[in-house]
């Protein structure tokens, strides 16, 4: 199992660079400029480059920066306005993103599970019906509409949350932006657990089991829910990096100061942050890998055929 | 009046589909002696599993059982399956009294339960066993349907062993909670054929050890003749012959059993073609007025297009539902090839 994980977390690794040797590139050769072009003479543009390094050939630069990272550092912005450095930054925003996305990603996946089982016990019934309807609201949707419903009915009409999260009073201001960001996802929770749930009961193991008189909770415990759970998994780690990055919208209706809405910053200020996106890409980047890697553990915690062949290989 | 332990009475189910409804199973009578086989032959979509899915409560949700009666003797009472609510069927008759085998042991454990875990839940459930003397019967169990190291396979997970040895676990599991019927769906159809030879033997061997009754369902012939003590050939939601094992096979009188036997591969034969019985099965959305396997018959009368024929008593133990045995019908033969055949197993089976 260690020499398992050990070669996975080597994989990743390797993954990590290609995706920042990629980025970088693709970067640097993409349209655009760090600086406002229309606002600043050539010789003052060409200066700054020299300054920021931007002139030596690119895989020098990417030879620099790759040394930079090694220090522990994302650098400083490369935009004209914002040469402040970018690890500071980039923490603040990552703590009030995770704080929402956390909370985010336990009510989705609570509530989803909820509903999903909820719905496959009562098949064909009104329960399955309403959650249906519940799914197909949560995905057909789209979330701004509904976090901008949460603001007006919630903060204006009944003014018990405030408009616009605040750390400082985290408890009450997260409860929109959480519960708006956590819709989708529970919709996907719910709709594929009721269909895993579904399909396992259908199959011949569960009917052997019943016929060795298991029924109710006794028979879903033992033989429905883990086998049901296992491709649900699937679909809860890429949601839940979405839910930790992918809050753009979100976080610009509701203010928070997070890694969404530094990224659409950095790529819609004046002119491109080279270094910001960089930095955050590769966060984002980090996180699904870790995902991805925490899935496949996770994997071989409820399967056994994984565990096991794990252990052989 | 012989002692039968298991019932079925005018059995009559339908499916509800989205095409419309479907009559699976229309007016069956079986009888399960107490410690002897009953075979249950048919095509695919003849009703045979439905029949036993209706016995043991797994019938799908979409299904509506019209009328009929599954009688189960125990202890000098009986019991109508029919009229126990899901929940009683699985606390008192399930496992306990009735169990079943699959038909694909690939299929039929659970991936992420240990076998060890998968046998024993029977116990617990219904026997109230302490966790040691649970862990022994298993093993006892595990070595009784022939599996080696037997302690150490209980910890196996399903995936880790071959398809043999599951549907031997899958019988371990059945008979953990004593029952007093196997009903065996097609146990050896998605098994090698040597494997299959040796789980009838052990089928066997377990129904003499603990007097079970066991109820074959199959369209394998073969099968039917090493195992079975009567055979009910079941056509189009009916049974449409029954008899003792030797009724049907060197006795047959429906002409649909005249079919399957035909149809059975003959390694003394100087046919060049294997024989099959033209046609398929009706489709029972839109019921046929009369005999459902009239149109596929080669002797079928006017009248099978009109009434649906009662059954027949040939002897006390054989009757076949088919208009040729009126005595008004005209004499008919079955084929003679198919006459020749059963004459040389006749002689085989003297010799022997």
């Amino acid at each position: 199992m260690t020499k398992y994980l050990a070669k996975r977390l080597l994989l990743s690794l390797l993954t990590l660079f290609i995706i920042t040797f990629t980025l970088f590139v693709l970067i640097r050769i993409m349209p655009g400029d760090p600086f406002p072009v229309e606002r600043m003479s050539a010789e003052m543009i060409a200066l700054k480059r020299l300054e920021l390094g931007l002139d030596k050939p690119i895989l020098v630069q990417f030879a620099d920066y790759m040394g930079m990272l090694a220090s522990g550092d994302f650098g400083n912005g490369t935009s004209l306005y914002n040469g402040a450095p970018i690890t500071p930054i980039l923490l603040t925003c990552l703590e009030n993103s995770f704080k929402i996305g956390v909370l985010a990603i336990f009510c989705g996946t609570t509530v989803g599970l909820f509903l999903g089982i909820v719905a496959a016990l009562n098949r064909g019934k009104f329960l399955d019906g309403l959650c249906t309807v519940f799914s197909i609201f949560g995905v057909c949707v789209p979330s701004y509409v509904f976090m901008i419903f949460l603001q007006y009915f919630f903060a204006y009409q009944i003014p018990f949350f405030p408009y616009f999260f605040d750390p400082g009073d985290f408890l009450l201001s997260a409860v929109m932006p959480s519960l708006s960001l956590s819709l989708l996802s529970m919709s996907t929770v719910s709709r594929f657990t009721r269909n895993e749930m579904i399909e396992v009961m259908a199959s011949d193991y569960v009917k052997l089991a019943e016929s060795k008189g298991l029924y109710g909770f006794r028979l879903i415990r033992a033989h429905v829910l883990r086998n049901a759970l296992i491709p649900v998994v699937t679909v809860i780690a890429p949601l839940v990096v979405d839910l930790l990055t992918g809050a753009m919208v979100m976080e610009k209706i509701y203010g928070v100061n997070g890694v969404g809405k530094l990224m659409v910053d950095a790529i819609a200020g004046d002119g491109i942050d080279y270094n910001y996106v960089l930095a955050l890409s590769m966060v984002f980047s980090a996180l699904y890998i870790g995902a991805m890697l925490a899935l496949d553990i996770l994997y071989g915690i409820i399967d056994p055929r994984i565990r096991l062949s794990a252990k052989e290989g | 009046m012989t002692d039968n332990i298991l019932s079925v009475r005018g059995l009559d189910i339908t499916f509800r589909t989205n095409a419309g409804d479907i009559h699976a199973i229309r007016g069956v009578d079986i009888d399960l002696p107490r410690g002897k086989t009953v075979a249950i032959v048919g095509e695919s979509g003849s009703g045979k599993s439905v029949t036993m899915k209706a016995v043991t409560g797994l019938l799908d949700d979409n299904s509506r059982v019209n009328g009929g009666q599954i009688i189960y003797r125990v202890d000098g009472k009986e019991i109508d399956l029919l009229t126990l609510s899901q929940r009683e069927l699985r606390r008192r008759i399930n496992g306990k009294h009735i169990s079943m085998v699959f038909q694909d042991p690939m299929t039929s454990l659970d991936p992420t339960m240990t076998i060890g875990a998968q046998i024993m839940e029977g116990m617990f459930l219904h026997q109230n066993l302490s966790k040691k003397t649970a862990l022994q019967k298993a093993t006892e169990l595990l070595q009784l349907v022939g599996i080696n190291e037997a302690e150490k396979r209980l910890k196996n997970y399903p995936h880790q062993l071959s398809g043999g040895m599951r549907q031997r676990v899958v019988i371990a599991m059945a008979l953990a909670t004593e029952p007093q019927v196997l009903i065996c769906d097609e146990p050896t159809t998605a098994l090698d054929v040597t494997i299959q030879a040796r789980i009838l033997d052990l089928i066997q061997i377990v129904q003499e050890k603990m007097g079970l009754s066991v109820v074959y369902i199959t369209h394998d012939l073969g099968v039917v003749a090493k195992v079975a003590d009567f055979v009910s050939i079941m056509y189009a939601g009916k049974i449409v012959e029954r008899g003792t094992v030797e009724d049907i096979f060197y006795d047959p009188r429906h002409p649909y059993t005249w079919g399957l036997l035909s149809a059975m591969p003959d390694l003394n034969t100087t046919e060049a073609r294997l024989y099959s019985i033209p046609g398929s099965p009706p489709n029972l959305l839109h019921e046929p007025p009369g005999d459902a396997f009239a149109a596929r018959n080669e002797f079928a009368l006017a009248i099978d297009e009109k009434a649906a024929p009662p059954f027949f008593q040939i002897s006390a133990t054989h009757a076949a539902a088919t208009w040729l045995l009126h005595p008004d019908a005209p004499k008919v033969e079955m084929p003679s090839a198919l006459r020749a055949r059963i004459e040389r197993l006749k002689e085989e089976s003297g010799h022997e």
